[in-house]
């Protein structure tokens, strides 16, 4: 059974996140654990399995880029991140002035820094709805190179946060 | 994470760090990321018409491990030709600067800047 399966969804990128919680919550509670404090040991452990994989799914399932990465998975795309890189140099070089950007912001100035943030969550977005849409034409490629730039947009963003921790 | 003293000599003084005019027809100019890390490279080569690597910057968004790999190319590539320099694998930098399993994927970034770099070098003089 896979993820979308366990929770009898369709297997595509938009999800209802309430709705999900909610079958979440209620496969949870069929599965706890303490309502097999009487059954048999083997009963007992395939509770604990089941329970980990639900765990397992909804979490993979509640983020966009591990859903979307599931996908392709069920697709037969591998992504192999530790391996592959990515190499298209048009991105890359905006990349490079971001992180340029974020090198040159200063700690303490909250508007260059929301500034920052906003523009992100812009570019962040375009590329979402790009990934949605490759998805749902099963163009699994293109859908690959986009979860892979999302993945330069998230550490940009985990730049910034430290930025505002520092 | 334990870093070897390599490493750690290559990221307090990375040698040629900088940038070349990326449009002068002597440069050639890889850019790779690795998705794993959201890391970024720059690597730049400058290629002599025999084509001899005569000089390389780069600039490197990473971490230890990728600023020491990058560093410790561009110092491997210089007096190299474009043919040799192709040859060059990321497990020679691994192995040069002991990287951990988990660290493996910052030499691929340097590996792929190079070849990039050549790719591009290829493209400007192919017409
Ligand atoms: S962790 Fe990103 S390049 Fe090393």
């Amino acid at each position: 059974m896979n993820h979308f399966e366990l929770f009898a969804i369709e297997p595509e990128y938009a999800v209802d996140l309430a709705d999900l919680q909610v079958r979440y919550r209620k496969l949870q509670q069929a599965m706890h654990p303490d309502r097999f404090a009487n059954a048999s040991e083997r009963d007992k452990l395939l509770a604990v399995q089941r329970t980990s994989q639900l765990n397992d799914a909804y979490h993979t399932l509640r983020d966009p880029l591990g859903r979307a990465e599931y996908i392709l998975g069920l697709r037969g795309v591998d992504m192999q991140h530790e391996q592959k890189t990515l190499q298209d140099p048009e991105f890359l070089m905006a990349q490079m002035e971001w992180r340029e950007r974020v090198e040159e912001l200063n700690a303490g100035d909250f508007t260059a820094i929301d500034q920052a943030y906003s523009d992100l969550e812009r570019e962040t977005k375009v590329l979402q709805e790009q990934l949605e849409q490759q998805i749902a034409e099963a163009d699994n490629d293109e859908a690959a190179n986009s979860i892979r730039k999302l993945k330069f947009m998230h550490k940009l963003g985990r730049e910034l946060e430290a930025l505002e921790d520092a | 994470m334990a870093y070897s003293e390599k490493v750690i000599d290559h990221y307090e003084n990375p040698r040629n760090v900088g940038a070349f005019d990326k449009n002068d027809h002597s440069i050639a100019t890889g850019m790779v990321g690795a998705p794993a890390c959201g890391d970024v490279m720059k690597l730049q080569l400058k290629i002599s018409d025999a084509g001899i690597i005569e000089d390389a910057k780069f600039k490197t968004y990473g971490c230890g491990s990728a600023i020491a790999s990058s560093s410790l190319v561009t110092e491997w590539v210089k007096g190299k030709s474009v043919e040799e320099a192709s040859q060059l694998k990321n497990t020679q930098i691994a192995e040069e600067l002991a990287l951990p399993p988990v660290k493996i994927h910052c030499s691929i970034l340097a590996e792929d800047a190079i070849k990039a770099a050549l790719e591009d070098y290829k493209k400007k003089h192919a017409s």
